[in-house]
């Protein structure tokens, strides 16, 4: 330590105490500024968008066609493509990430994990328009090989692709939940005579239930988010359809493609992109504040 | 000890073939990128070199370079960071060592975890609203970055927090029984302390937001800029927008242009990863010997 530390260390308060308090303060507000403006932003532009088309023609329309002459404003395709692409997502990402969580917290040596875990962020960490082009120019025509009525956008392959770059986040947040279990319950266990495995099925993953819970439900809510790969791989059809094979439009997609071309301000399709944003807002909000409140409770009982 | 021990026991066969099936459910999505990886390096293979990263688009897919975004992205992330770093270590400071526990502490950090979730092409809509409308800033780096930077806010908030949570509390009780105040223990004792892993953390976010492309794209940015931006207000391009904008494009020569542009963009991301991880290894063993 350096010996005029002690004597800097201390000279009188200075005012700059309360002023530095100050600005702390304000950089934390900024957080909570970002998402009332959010809000706002979404709020106002879709009250606006509510003056001029009414709930019933956005509920019970099975129609998207905005940007036709005679515009129809049925949210359901949009809902229907989100849910398709996330589902087929999530097919992936569930059971690979729970695996390799489970791998790596419960039968992985530490050698093994010094150098998995690490590789697996990284894989979190690619661009997700890398992950849009991988689907839409490599996985796609592997894909139409073996499946000859699949479209060259697609469901299918967006989705896929959506849910291997969802897996890492998947497996991190799950592993941490294993990780928290504490190690008396797996010995306790092994004690009474109860081998590795249905230790892992009755003791420990029971036990990590509710961050594993937390980690599904952050996945879901990334994947409905998720913009590139949609917007690249799945194409731009608003369509009501389960088929993973056809070309469908998610949300994002819609918002993505309307910022492509020149949508003049104040018209009413430039209000549906915060239409369609507040819906996506709101569901995504709710999956976050569930996963959330898990992970606390998680942390929670790692104390106790 | 009994040889008993060693013995196999009904189940063993189970819990083996459970550890395969674990290790290749790990594997295979490795396994996949390595291959997709590979496929995009062979595809970008004729394009890469000099000429395409000095380069202005083009065109004629043979002839397109990505100067322009690369120094569009470049300065995109200088700004990013110039914007969110103070005010990302700015709130964790106050969340950590001011606040008090109560509902606006807590508000504020369900908040942050909140936001930490919110898909990034919300992010662009609000830099449309305010930055671009509002504030009349137009379809500038300036909004740009002002975007990204509130896109990264609550990443760098968490890394910093956790790095400010590394540095032993005795230190601060040393520091108070010296009669220091807040700011001056922060100044001269913790920030120092953690400052390596806030930077850690900082080059990772950094890295995340190089391949943004929703919020710009929201925003208006441009996919075909075939000038270097002179000035914070000025138009821009960045690297994912113009390989966004390749990739739209029906002709099989700009893919080719796309995957090379991808090649760069991955190994930019792979370096400040790189960066990250060493600066981490550095100071573990720093703090540990």
């Amino acid at each position: 330590m350096k010996p005029d530390l002690a004597r800097d260390l201390r000279r009188p308060s200075a005012p700059s105490e309360r002023a530095a308090k100050l600005v702390f303060s304000l950089c934390a507000a900024v957080s909570l500024l970002t998402t009332l403006g959010i809000v706002a932003v979404l709020l106002q532009q879709t009250l606006g968008f509510l003056q001029a088309v009414s709930l019933r023609q956005i509920f019970a329309d099975v129609w998207w066609t905005p940007r036709f002459a005679e515009p129809r404003f049925g949210i359901w395709p949009l809902v229907c493509g989100t849910l398709l692409t996330t589902a087929i997502a999530m097919i992936v990402a569930i059971p690979l990430g729970l695996l390799a969580a489970i791998y790596l917290s419960e039968l992985a040596g530490p050698r093994q994990r010094r150098l998995l875990k690490p590789l697996l962020e990284l894989l979190a960490g690619v661009p997700t328009l890398v992950y849009g082009y991988f689907a839409l120019t490599l996985v796609t025509p592997a894909l139409q090989r073996v499946l000859p009525g699949l479209s060259s956008f697609n469901a299918l392959s967006a989705g896929a692709v959506m849910g291997l770059m969802i897996l890492p986040l998947v497996a991190s947040l799950s592993e941490a939940a294993l990780h928290a279990v504490p190690m008396s319950l797996r010995e306790a266990s092994y004690a009474l005579g109860v081998r590795k495995l249905p230790t892992l099925f009755h003791v420990v993953i029971p036990s990590a239930f509710s961050g594993i819970a937390a980690a599904v439900l952050l996945g879901v809510s990334r994947a409905i988010g998720e913009t590139m790969v949609v917007t690249i791989a799945a194409g731009q059809q608003p369509q009501l359809t389960l088929d993973p094979r056809v070309s469908i439009e998610t949300m994002t997609s819609y918002i993505a493609q309307v910022s492509l071309g020149d949508t003049p301000t104040g018209t009413l399709e430039y209000k549906t992109v915060f239409a369609v944003g507040l819906c996506l807002f709101t569901m995504t909000l709710v999956l976050n504040v569930l996963s959330y409140r898990l992970r606390r409770h998680l942390r929670r009982g790692e104390r106790a | 000890m009994s040889d008993d021990l060693h013995t196999p026991i009904p189940g063993a066969t189970t819990e083996r073939v459970f550890h395969a099936i674990g290790f290749l459910a790990l594997l295979l999505p490795l396994l996949v990128l390595f291959v997709l990886f590979a496929g995009v390096l062979t595809d970008a293979w004729p394009r890469l070199g000099w000429g395409f990263l000095t380069g202005i688009p083009s065109r004629r897919p043979e002839l397109a370079g990505i100067f322009p975004a690369l120094v569009g992205s470049a300065y995109l992330m200088t700004l990013t960071a110039v914007i969110a770093v103070p005010i990302g270590i700015g709130a964790a400071i106050y969340l950590e060592e001011y606040a008090r526990p109560g509902a606006l502490t807590s508000l504020i950090e369900v908040n942050i975890a909140n936001l930490a979730g919110v898909p990034s092409i919300l992010y662009g809509l609000l830099g449309l609203e305010v930055f671009v409308r509002v504030l009349h800033l137009g379809r500038s780096l300036l909004a740009g970055a002002l975007t990204l930077s509130l896109l990264l806010l609550p990443m760098v908030i968490m890394t910093s927090r956790e790095a400010l949570r590394t540095v032993p509390h005795a230190l601060r009780e040393a520091c108070y029984g010296l009669g220091a105040d807040r700011f001056r223990m922060l100044r001269l004792v913790i920030l120092p302390m953690s400052l390596p892993g806030m930077i850690s953390g900082i080059i990772l976010a950094l890295a995340r937001a190089i391949g943004e492309t929703a919020p710009l794209l929201t925003l208006g940015a441009l996919t075909y800029v075939a000038f270097v931006p002179d000035s914070v207000r000025s138009a821009f391009s960045a690297l994912p927008l113009q390989i966004f904008g390749w990739i739209s494009r029906p002709q099989a020569g700009f893919h080719e242009s796309a995957a090379a542009g991808i090649v760069v963009l991955l190994a930019l991301m792979l370096f400040m990863n790189g960066i990250a991880l060493w600066l981490r290894a550095r100071l573990q063993r720093r703090t540990h010997g």
